[in-house]
């Protein structure tokens, strides 16, 4: 999994040409407790970088999952609307939450990779 | 669910008994209502008769009884034992308070009686207004919120109007990390962009990222005060000053008024406006106990936008402004609900503030953060204190002295269950990691308190000495074992079905 990037909000990013793939981190899901609601936004929204996307709703709280990087929802993954609980079975695998088209890649500089990740969550714990 | 296992034949324990929803005690013919057969009539429903049963349960009248009160005993209330829910002020509810309004003068009136009929309840909601105006050092108040959310909602209207007479259309509320949860969402649903506000250090708002957010399209700044964190912000002359010179109206959460009534008015802070919990600080019943009642009080720059209706002098006593034609102000928006707000809580406020005084009300918000700061004092050693005290109303804790323990915040409220306690609030504020925020208010004697300082010391020992198992099997002692409270948001079964497939999903 070393090609995922981190974000400080905890979402993780795997990019694939312009399209990124974003979804909450296992350190996030962990500190959530159960998933048992997301909402996702609608395809073809403008989202900014660390503007509001989505909501993770846990039995401890409801959460704000923020857009990593700024470009246009192109697909969400639907099938969380029934199944909130892969946010916890697989957060970085079918517990995916969208897909954003870049507008621009430089953003993805300001990630940590996964290493700066497990360091920045040590360091919040 | 599953039932509780015990080693009772009948599932009973003690005198504390098992009880099957109404619906599975139906029994056709119980019902103990004798009414002769009606004559033949010619139906004139157009067809639309009751092709099926209406489904109501057949029950006798004992049975009724029994079950509605054998379910009030599985109720826990304040009227039974201490119940420390942080940001709730969960204190006493004086009988005095009940009785005054159960006097048929109040009880019995109705909203569209004649004014010359209704002088005294009248009077008593001018009264109470003129209470309010006067510990909060505020000109204006509007007595009609349903609740504390509804004020909010009342609170930034008003400001919205202000501003939108002015010609300025803001777009940007700002909310800060330790606000009540209700604070962002009053912003959303008045059609403002909400942005968070972090906390420095000492776990008030920080300033800097305050002065750093105002600009020109800032609304307004959403303040609790004293914050979720149980901490009183006192910077707060410095944030009004900001706020004010960004020409945006400084709004203030007053559901943790009972901390400073008597000793701090708000109006004397820079706040424009600020809506009051009357079941929080002037002990009216809360929920099922309600109607809740959110008065919100407005500053002189807002008192002119203030929704209707209001009580005046007039000159054959007292009148409702009630109409857009009877109101000198500038430009109100009109009203939040039909007709005037709740009449009983306003009688239970009243009653409350007239039986207390000035001074009375003034002893009991020292009480309730001497309470709590006895709980900070007692507990900071065996628990993890979130912020250094003295704390206000309500003490912060998070679940550092867990840490190793394998129990979580979650296990160590369920246990307090089986100590006989109502559990504090559980991760909330979300700014700390595992939070337990406990308010005991000024209703909790030393005896109790201490009581309560023993329980959970012996619970964060036996936690520390490594008895997880004991923490992950709580609750027992409860009619119902742990609950799961996962499948139960997943899939909730919203309603009882008649058919054999009960448990299964509902939508």
């Amino acid at each position: 999994m070393s090609d995922l990037k981190y974000s400080k909000e905890h979402e993780w990013i795997r990019l694939e040409d312009d399209i990124a793939t974003v979804g909450i981190s296992n350190f996030a899901q962990e500190q959530l407790g159960d998933v048992v609601f997301v909402e996702l936004p609608e395809v073809g929204k403008q989202v900014v970088q660390n503007g509001d996307a989505a909501v993770v709703e846990s039995v401890k709280a409801a959460s704000e999952v923020y857009a990593p990087l700024t470009g246009k929802i192109v697909e969400v993954n639907a099938a969380l609307e029934e199944d909130p609980e892969l946010v916890n079975q697989s957060p970085t695998g079918d517990g995916w939450f969208m897909k954003i088209r870049l507008s621009d890649a430089s953003q993805l500089d300001g990630m940590m990779d996964e290493a700066a990740y497990n360091d920045f969550t040590a360091s919040q714990s | 669910m599953e039932g509780n296992s015990t080693d009772t034949y009948t599932g009973n324990r003690g005198l504390r008994l098992e009880e099957p929803l109404i619906f599975e005690q139906d029994a056709p013919g119980r019902s103990g209502v004798d009414l002769p057969e009606p004559p033949p009539v010619q139906s004139r429903l157009g067809g639309l008769d009751r092709p099926d049963a209406i489904g109501l349960p057949g029950l006798s009248e004992p049975q009724v009884v029994r079950h509605y009160t054998r379910l009030s005993q599985k109720n826990y209330a304040i009227d039974a034992g201490f119940y420390p829910l942080g940001s709730c002020t969960m204190k006493h509810n004086p009988r005095l308070n009940e009785k005054m309004a159960r006097l048929p003068g109040f009880a019995d009136l109705h909203p569209l009686q004649p004014e010359a009929t209704v002088q005294g309840a009248l009077r008593l909601i001018d009264t109470l207004a003129h209470w309010i105006k006067t510990l909060t050092g505020m000109p204006a108040v509007a007595m009609s919120p349903a609740a504390g959310a509804h004020g909010e909602l009342c609170g930034l209207m008003t400001a919205r109007t202000a501003l939108e007479a002015r010609g300025d259309g803001r777009k940007r509320v700002l909310v800060p990390d330790s606000a009540h949860g209700t604070n962002p969402a009053t912003a959303a649903i008045c059609g403002y962009a909400v942005e968070a506000i972090p906390l420095n250090d000492r776990g008030r708002v920080d300033l800097n990222a305050l002065k750093d957010a105002l600009d020109e399209d800032v609304a307004a700044f959403m303040l609790t005060n004293p914050n979720t964190c149980g901490l009183f912000e006192d910077e707060i002359l410095e944030q009004a000053q900001a706020v004010h010179d960004a020409g945006a109206f400084f709004y203030c959460d007053g559901a943790n008024f009972n901390a400073i009534v008597g000793r701090v008015r708000p109006g004397d802070l820079g706040i424009d406006c600020m809506h009051l919990n009357l079941h929080k600080t002037f002990s009216t019943p809360h929920g099922g106990g309600g109607p809740g009642s959110g008065p919100v009080v407005l500053s002189e720059a807002l008192a002119d936008y203030a929704p209707r209706p209001w009580v005046v002098h007039g000159e054959d006593g007292f009148s409702l402004v009630e109409h857009e034609d009877e109101a000198a102000q500038a430009a109100p928006y009109g009203r939040m609900k039909a007709f005037h707000g709740q009449m009983g809580m306003f009688v239970r406020a009243l009653a409350y503030m007239m039986s207390h005084g000035s001074d009375g009300l003034r002893q009991a918000s020292s009480d309730a953060v001497l309470n709590a700061n006895y709980l900070l004092a007692s507990l900071s050693k065996e628990l993890s204190l979130a912020y250094d005290g003295p704390c206000m109303h309500e003490v912060l804790f998070d679940d550092g002295f867990l840490k190793g323990t394998d129990v979580t915040t979650l296990d160590f409220a369920k246990a307090m269950i089986d100590e006989g306690f109502h559990p504090m609030t559980m991760y909330f504020p979300l700014v700390v990691h595992g939070a337990l925020l406990m308010e005991p208010t000024e209703t909790e004697s030393r005896e109790s308190l201490d009581q309560f300082i023993e329980t959970m010391r012996h619970l964060a020992k036996r936690a520390k000495d490594g008895d997880a198992q004991a923490f992950h099997d709580a609750p027992v002692h409860t009619p119902r074992r742990r609950l799961d409270e996962t499948a139960a948001a997943r899939r909730p079964i919203l309603r009882w079905r008649p058919d054999p497939v009960q448990g299964e999903a509902a939508e």
